[in-house]
């Protein structure tokens, strides 16, 4: 027994302390905010935050508050009205700076100090939106061959190898006229990738090779296209200006995007679904353009395209510069006209300067290109199918040798400023449909707290009177653990950071329910020991001993439940699993170990008891 | 051990037609009327909306129709004032101008109208969610009746299966006949309610094994009897509190939830109800016996320090 008193209860009561501190930052609340941060992601310098309090002190807005968070500076205000205000006036006046309505926790100093934060909102309670985006993985694997196609003939005509070239859906068909050509070329396919599935075989005299992606290209392939379009759309996310954004993978070909506090879901979707990017070509002017659309055959090195107005344009085959070697873009007005100006890298920049030595007083022509995926029914079957759309937006004679630094003109400002941004962000590597969507209004995500707030009270308190009513001090006992069962998963999901949901609320709220059974089991057990007799001292341990292999079991196979549920969950169903899985962990901690603490706090301590205060 | 022993047992070939009967009815709704499955696993688009005073529904939907949506279900939510618009999927739908369309249609109605929610989802989506809750809801019970073979003995197991699907259909069953929305926080409480069930069956289940040890010889049916009458109060008051806790969230925790904390409460009573006579009748129907503990006793001795 004095073991117990010493050691253990020490234990307990350190984690118990811990529990609190780390819940403790929760019951601050935050601050309406901006965040202010630099569009490169280097930290705002000190000169940028006297020129933030000059611009709400021009405007007459009055703040609570300026500090630095990481990179970024967080500026605080009393109510939401001058938030929205001073958003208005920075997002206006402060260029190379990304601009973002955020809400800043009032923790102490010292708590976050120690690194102790607020539980993280989840979206329905705190509003914003939520997008899901399938991956059009098969377009990515498709570009991949294509790209093989391109090596491989250049890599044979090199070797003096007579082939034509063939594609279906996921093989490359070489077919050569020479048997003995079939060695050299699977040597040459060797080299250019052991990995690829090649299988040659002679078909009426022919000899054929089929080249196919293996798996593990495949699966490589997947996962670059994900990972690539998933940094894109934190790019864009961060350009959109949003205060703690997510964007994670999702299953196999989904990419979810979290942006709290927006409110706006149609101009974020239009920047984050887009696959917008150009691409800069020479003008075919040898032929005519009206020519090859009537006959519907471009010639041989140039392809047909057509302009805004829908007139048709001959363009060469080979690209100059493409959306990819672009460092950066920005909107202007260049003499009147919208513009965008736009920085090429180094071997975009050296490519530049070459085509247009060589072709000066020709036409050159900026290619826009748009991908547009959609979901179709093929074979009964959902499919990702993507059309790509190809506008001329602007053709003009090369008057003058640039490499690096130009402006594309033809757009109108809204254009040019979307743009901007995408070519800025960078391109999708592949592209991706919107499958989900939601958007909460703030005041649904407040009136969702508030609610469920009042749930957790109301349901708390006529439990706990339940208890001292039945149990009398045991009761009491139970009630203290029940409460402290609460900040302990505050605590925890603080600690992991994890969304707090609508259904993570009902999760607590069924903990509270379902924490007071293991209470009610033991003490129970300990009446039938009363019952029979056994003394009350004896009776205290009994109960205790034998309730916790039913505690444990009970609580074990309720816990693999919601360890399933989590795992094969998403969205809501997750946010439910998490705080039931954690609430069953700290319900069996506090209401096995703290409520013994207690009482044997308070009758263990005593020379003699003659009854217990249990409810008999 | 003394104490009133209520002999539950000697109903339970009523409560088994009962089940048999209630399960029966479930199904046959399930098949014929199926579920009034939410867009979580349909696919489609809901926009909750307030208004600022009660707006008339049947003009909402009039220029609804009249923008080319006729099918979109209008309802009021939670007040008078609230609306709740909902559209099944269509061929070729875009959530984003489905959304605008409804936006533009409503602040026709009230430009100072407030969107609360929209939700879009792809039917694909659905599908891929359905999929995955049967997945999750199959591999729970097989991690279940290992655990639960494992800890006890596989007629446990079976009748700790079979209480959980009794439930499950009953559960669903009451859904479709009421054709009330089921969506995935439903979902949730549905496993939730395997859950909680569980809880209870295992809690019996505990004290039967503890009994079978300590009372040999005695009739199964006498060793059930005796373990449920000695439970009974804990179930009780556990359903009881945790009820408690439910009714504060289906009254008070707004629109959102009532159908969850709903589901829960239904979950609950049916789980309480399941534990002491489907669980229990099965484990006597499976003719449990003292002897389907005899290897066990060795395990026991040697647990003893």
């Amino acid at each position: 027994m004095s073991n117990f008193l010493t050691f253990k209860s020490v234990a307990i009561c350190a984690v118990l302390l811990l529990g609190v501190l780390m819940a403790l930052p929760n019951i601050f609340g935050s601050d309406p905010a901006i965040q202010v941060s630099r569009e490169d992601g280097t930290d705002v310098v000190s000169s940028s935050i006297e020129e933030i309090e000059n611009l709400l002190d021009g405007a007459g807005i009055s703040m609570s508050s300026i500090d630095l968070r990481g990179n970024a500076a967080i500026v605080r205000f009393q109510d939401n009205e001058s938030q929205l205000a001073a958003s208005v006036v920075l997002r206006e006046a402060l260029d190379l700076h990304v601009v973002a309505l955020t809400l800043a926790p009032r923790t102490p100093r010292w708590l976050q100090s120690i690194g102790f934060r607020p539980m993280n909102l989840g979206l329905d309670l705190r509003g914003g939106v939520y997008f899901l985006y399938q991956v059009d993985l098969d377009t990515a694997i498709n570009q991949y061959l294509e790209s093989f196609q391109g090596t491989i003939m250049q890599a044979f005509r090199s070797e003096n190898l007579s082939v034509t070239v063939s594609r279906n859906n996921t093989e490359l068909q070489f077919i050569f006229t020479n048997q003995d050509d079939l060695f050299t070329a699977e040597n040459i396919l060797f080299r250019i990738d052991p990995l690829l599935q090649i299988e040659g075989s002679i078909i009426e005299n022919q000899p054929i090779l089929n080249v196919a992606l293996s798996n593990m290209q495949i699966t490589q392939r997947q996962n670059l296209a994900l990972q690539q379009n998933i940094l894109t759309l934190r790019n864009r996310v961060n350009e959109l200006g949003v205060a703690e954004p997510i964007v994670q993978r999702q299953g196999l070909d989904r990419i979810l995007v979290q942006l709290p506090g927006v409110q706006d879901p149609a101009q974020a979707e239009r920047i984050l679904g887009s696959t917008a990017t150009i691409e800069f070509r020479l003008v075919d002017f040898e032929n005519d353009p009206f020519e090859a659309d009537r006959t519907r055959r471009p010639p041989l090195n140039s392809i047909l395209r057509y302009d805004q107005a829908g007139f048709p344009e001959l363009l060469r085959r080979e690209v100059i510069v493409s959306g990819n070697e672009l460092t950066d873009a920005s909107f202007m007005y260049s003499q009147g006209q919208p513009a965008v100006s736009i920085r090429l890298n180094a071997q975009g920049a050296s490519r530049m300067l070459d085509v247009t030595q060589a072709n000066l007083n020709r036409p050159m022509a900026v290619l826009f290109i748009e991908d547009s995926p959609e979901i179709v029914e093929v074979d009964g079957e959902q499919r990702l199918v993507t059309s790509r759309e190809e506008t001329v937006i602007n053709k003009a004679v090369i008057r003058g040798v640039f490499s690096s630094n130009f402006q594309i003109t033809g757009i109108t400002p809204f254009e040019g400023q979307d743009l901007a941004l995408l070519l800025r962000s960078g391109s999708l590597a592949t592209p991706i449909v919107k499958v989900e969507e939601r958007t909460i209004g703030p005041s649904l995500g407040q009136d969702n707290i508030d609610r469920g707030r009042l749930a957790i009270i109301v349901g708390l308190l006529t439990v706990m009177m339940f208890m001292v009513f039945y149990y009398r001090t045991f009761g009491l006992v139970a009630n203290v653990a029940l409460v402290m069962n609460i900040v302990l998963i505050v605590a925890v999901l603080s600690f992991l950071q994890a969304a707090l949901t609508l259904p993570g609320i009902a999760g607590i709220v069924l903990t509270v329910g379902m924490a007071v059974d293991a209470n009610v089991l033991i003490f129970e057990r300990i009446r039938e020991e009363l019952r029979n007799g056994v003394t009350p001292i004896a009776s205290i341990r009994g109960g205790y001993e034998k309730a916790l292999s039913t505690i444990a079991d009970a609580n074990i196979t309720t816990l693999i439940a919601a360890v399933v549920l989590f795992t094969f969950g998403t969205g809501p169903v997750k946010g439910f699993a998490i705080t039931l899985a954690i609430g069953i962990v700290t319900s069996m901690f506090t209401a096995i170990m703290v409520t013994r603490l207690i009482v044997n706090y308070i009758y263990e301590s005593r020379e003699k008891i003659n009854n217990l205060s249990i409810g008999i | 051990m003394k104490g009133n022993i209520f002999d539950f047992m000697r109903y339970r070939n009523i409560a088994a037609i009962f089940s048999i009967v209630l399960i029966l009815v479930a199904l046959t709704s399930v098949i014929s009327r199926g579920l009034n499955l939410g867009i979580d696993f349909t696919g489609g688009v809901v926009v909750e909306a307030g208004f600022s005073e009660e707006i008339n529904l049947q003009s909402l939907r009039v220029l609804l129709a009249e923008a080319d949506y006729a099918n979109a279900m209008v309802q009021n939510f939670g007040s008078p004032t609230d609306v709740l618009i909902r559209l099944e999927p269509q061929e070729e739908m875009d959530g984003g101008v489905i959304r605008d369309a409804i936006l533009a249609v409503m602040s026709e109605v009230e430009s100072s109208v407030e969107l609360r929610r929209v939700e879009f989802v792809g039917p694909q989506v659905g599908q891929d969610l359905i999929e995955q809750g049967s997945l999750a809801m199959l591999f729970a019970l097989i991690m279940i009746f290992i655990y639960v073979t494992f800890r006890f003995r596989w007629k446990f197991a079976l009748g700790a299966i079979g209480a959980l699907i009794h439930d499950v259909l009953i559960l669903v069953g009451l859904f479709s006949i009421l054709q009330m929305n089921f969506d995935l926080t439903i979902l949730a409480a549905v496993l939730a309610t395997i859950g909680y069930s569980l809880n209870d069956t295992i809690v019996v289940f505990d004290r039967v094994r503890e009994n079978f040890k300590a009372l040999r010889g005695e009739a199964a049916y006498d060793v059930i009897n005796k373990c449920i009458s000695q439970m009974i109060t804990r179930t009780m008051i556990t359903s009881g509190t945790t009820l408690l806790v439910l009714l504060a969230l289906f009254y008070l925790g707004g629109e959102t939830v009532s159908g969850f904390a709903l589901a829960l409460i239904v979950g609950i009573v049916i789980g309480t109800y399941s534990s002491i006579f489907v669980a229990s009748s099965l484990i006597i129907y499976l003719q449990i016996t003292s002897l389907d503990f005899a290897e066990r006793k060795r395990e026991a001795v040697d647990d003893l320090p």
